[in-house]
């Protein structure tokens, strides 16, 4: 039987999202090596062709995309990455509680957790940095406070389900506090499904992240790749790089993240993998 | 016999890389003749069960497949049959029966229409004669109020009635096969003693083949004709029952024979100390009840009822009841896993009953408990050292001093020492109970609550960790309150028996008085039942 790491690492399609998502970690951790002007500084004449004086060309007025595109890597994988923590965390800590303790806690969470379920959640993330007034940390947080719930209740269930395992029991009888069999007992062993929810939410935040700066509610001092798209929009039909460039960065990215998640579900399920 | 139903010559099934072995099922040849049943009989892994979904085609294509063989049914070779006219032989010419009833049949189809449907594609009949025909063939298996069975749906039938249901769907084409994968086993004893009188009553009938394939020796020796004995997917020994029972000639065959612990109780010291470890008076549970805030108050069950009993000091006490009898409750509210409604709980003289979990913590090193699941009951994420010595550790024994207890107490069970650094899934189902046995006795208790220890293991590794319990029991001056519906393994190790049925204790003695004069008519039932009572070996 194969380990872990050999499924992870012997699939292909893990390869090639690891791959793309290596390149974009490495390039936003030495963003200011390879581009060392702010983003934000004109640096020549409007649309100038990418391969013409700078590698990708330049933007409406006169910006350089390749830098854009560097420090952008930067602002969207930093916001994406806080705010999937965010929620993982705040999630797992309502859906452990809720699933462990069972009952009228069980009952209040579940419906606080439907409530916010129930708000469409891009409209309630435009809402939240709307109130917030637009910057990242107002951005990580509308992104975790829509995206927390999913989490909550796979982390439910997987408790609701490690709960009634007689290894808990063992540890009631042993005299374990209730919290520490919650944490030592019962949470290591929620940790697949988490993983692989916890991948693909990041993948979601990074749209969300890219949606509200395309609509203008992004960090203002931050360049970020979906504040590109939304700058060049108009220009599309005259200057197609200013759009096409970001968005192809934030669909590669989204998709390696959706590979890589999807490769860790397999990999940890190996048997439903192959079926 | 000269007319062969069924006969499997060289079969060898082969199982995905990812598995432990390479072939579940190696070079297997057996034939089945009309009107007989052939047990097939084998611990878990022995390829039984594959080998019966080879027959029918029914492996999980495309990784466990067959490599080579044949399997001769009227005159043609099953294997090479297209699918469709499998299609045709499963149901028509051969039926199954699986062990679970309940997964088997649809559960949003009334059971009369899952049968009718079964002519309904198969035969020309009116639906007036295939109505008629369904209730006939209902009242053929002995469900009660046939006509009125026909329109339920299958959660509304006991497990019981449920394998009656499957046996009549099996039955109702006269197939001249049946298949039957553990069809009991999910059963209590004294509902499978009826299944299997059904099974062999139907069979005699209606002239069927069975090939019955069961763990259990006991089910062998109350309905087989034949035996085949498999291991590892090899065959071992094949023979009539009573030459194999009474004289096995493989020593696998001895070995599994001489481990089915034997109905006649073992001769005890009857010494008979005052002093009780456990005393229980009056104690109730009521399940039920609890509303959600949106939900409905649930239907109360009363899972006990005012039990009143006692574990002596150094002796071991079987409570035998069949599922739902609240052995098991009596068992969670004596390690305060449940808060018992009324009555008492003197644990060494001291009342726990409706203690809180703070206040439990200073009896809970008292009673300890061996759990029913060995792959459930030990976490997988924590070493077997740190499993053994958590309870040690929350009474303020520094880490080295718990582990090197762990180690020596893994001695004390028969594992090796350097288990301590070792996950659980490194390690077999027996294994891992003793490791739950060693994990029990880390805090010193005075009783040791085990709950169906032996359950779920091979009657071969039973044997083992009753032996163990037994010994350790005696050698550590315990007492062992032992929660079984077997009462052959109560009979093994138990000196004192009490039956539970519905909550409530309807006979309590010593273990040879009971097993030789049954009062209680539930307690003669119950020993009515167990399968293969009149054979001894």
């Amino acid at each position: 039987m194969k380990t872990f790491w050999q499924r992870f690492f012997g699939n292909p399609r893990v390869i090639v999202g690891l791959a793309w998502l290596g390149v974009v970690l490495v390039v936003a951790i030495i963003a200011p090596v390879l581009a060392p002007t702010d983003p934000f500084d004109i640096v020549g004449k409007p649309f100038l062709k990418p391969l013409d004086t700078y590698v990708l060309g330049t933007d409406s007025l006169g910006r350089s995309i390749w830098s854009g595109l560097v420090h952008g890597a930067r602002t969207t994988l930093i916001i994406a990455v806080v705010a999937t923590l965010a929620s993982v965390i705040f999630g797992t800590l309502v859906g452990a509680v809720a699933g462990y303790y069972g009952g009228l806690i069980d009952d209040a969470l579940m419906r606080l957790t439907e409530f916010f379920q129930t708000i469409p959640s891009f409209i309630f993330a435009i809402v939240l940095v709307a109130i917030l007034a637009p910057s990242a940390t107002s951005l990580v947080i509308a992104i975790a406070v829509v995206s927390w719930p999913p989490i909550a209740r796979v982390v439910r269930g997987e408790v609701l389900s490690v709960k009634a395992r007689e290894f808990v029991q063992a540890a009631v009888i042993a005299g374990q506090a209730d919290l520490a069999i919650l944490f030592r007992q019962v949470l290591p062993n929620t940790m697949s499904p988490l993983i692989v929810t916890g991948s693909l939410l990041v993948a979601t935040a990074i749209l969300i992240e890219s949606a509200l700066s395309f609509l203008g509610l992004g960090a203002p001092n931050l360049m970020s790749w979906g504040f590109m798209v939304g700058a060049g929009r108009s220009f599309l039909r005259d200057a197609w790089w200013l759009v096409t460039i970001p968005g192809i960065a934030i669909l590669l990215t989204v998709l390696s993240i959706n590979l890589v998640g999807e490769g860790l579900n397999d990999a940890l399920n190996p048997r439903l993998a192959d079926i | 016999m000269s007319d062969t139903v069924l006969s499997i010559e060289n079969l060898t099934v082969a199982l995905p890389s990812w598995s432990d072995r390479p072939l579940a099922v190696n070079d297997v040849s057996l034939s089945i003749n009309r009107n007989e049943i052939l047990c097939v009989v084998g611990e878990s892994g022995s390829g039984k069960s594959v080998m019966a979904k080879a027959i029918l085609g029914l492996l999980p294509a495309p990784h466990v497949r067959v490599t080579n063989g044949q399997v001769q049914f009227d005159g043609r070779d099953l294997l090479k049959t297209s699918e469709d006219d499998l299609r045709d032989v499963r149901g028509k010419n051969i039926s199954m029966i699986f062990q679970e009833p309940m997964v088997a049949l649809n559960p949003l189809m009334r059971v009369g229409k899952q049968i009718n449907e079964i002519f309904q594609i198969h035969t020309d009949m009116t639906p007036e004669q295939r109505h008629q025909r369904v209730v006939d063939i209902f009242a053929d298996v002995h469900l009660p109020e046939p006509d009125r069975i026909v329109s339920s749906y299958p959660h509304e039938l006991s497990g019981g009635q449920r394998q009656r249901i499957m046996i009549a769907m099996a039955l109702a084409l006269e197939p001249s096969l049946i298949i039957a994968d553990e069809p009991t086993t999910a059963l209590d004893v004294t509902t499978e003693a009826q299944i299997l009188r059904l099974l062999k009553e139907l069979q005699e009938k209606h002239g069927t083949a069975v090939l019955f394939i069961t763990h259990d020796f006991g089910v062998v020796a109350e309905i087989a004709d034949r035996v085949v004995v498999m291991r590892y997917g090899q065959l071992i020994e094949s023979g009539n029952t009573e030459n194999l029972l009474r004289a096995p000639q493989e020593n696998y065959t001895k070995a599994l024979v001489a481990a089915v612990p034997s109905l006649t109780p073992r001769h005890r010291v009857p010494e008979r100390t005052p002093a009780s470890v456990l005393e229980l008076r009056a104690l109730q549970k009521t399940y039920g009840g609890r509303a959600g805030v949106f939900g409905a108050k649930g239907r109360e069950v009363k899972a006990v009822r005012e039990v009143s009993l006692d574990v002596p000091k150094g002796r071991s006490l079987a409570l035998v009841g069949e599922s739902g009898s609240g052995k098991s409750t009596l068992a969670r509210c004596i390690v305060g896993l449940e808060k018992p409604d009324g009555g008492e709980i003197l644990l060494d003289g001291e009342n726990i009953a409706g203690l809180s979990r703070k206040q439990m913590m200073s009896y809970r090193h008292l009673v300890q408990m061996v759990f029913q699941d060995p792959f459930a009951s030990l976490n997988p994420r924590h070493r077997v050292g740190n499993i053994i010595a958590l309870g040690p550790k929350l009474r303020g024994v520094p880490h080295t001093q718990a582990i090197d207890k762990a180690r020596e107490l893994l001695g004390l069970v028969g594992l090796q020492e350097d288990a301590v650094d070792r996950y659980p899934h490194e390690f077999s189902g027996g294994q891992r109970q003793r490791i739950g046995i060693a994990r029990a006795l880390a805090v010193e208790p005075k009783l040791i609550l085990a709950d169906e220890p032996v359950s779920a293991l091979d009657v071969s590794v039973q044997k083992q960790v009753l032996e163990l319990l037994d010994e350790l029991r005696q050698s550590l001056r315990l007492s062992m309150l032992f929660i079984t519906h077997d009462l052959r393994v109560a009979a093994h190790v138990c000196d004192d028996v009490a039956v539970m049925r519905q909550g409530e204790i309807v006979e309590r003695g010593s273990t040879a008085d009971i097993f030789a004069n049954p009062v209680h008519e539930y307690t003669q039932q119950l020993l009515d039942s167990v399968p293969g009572k009149l054979w001894q070996h």
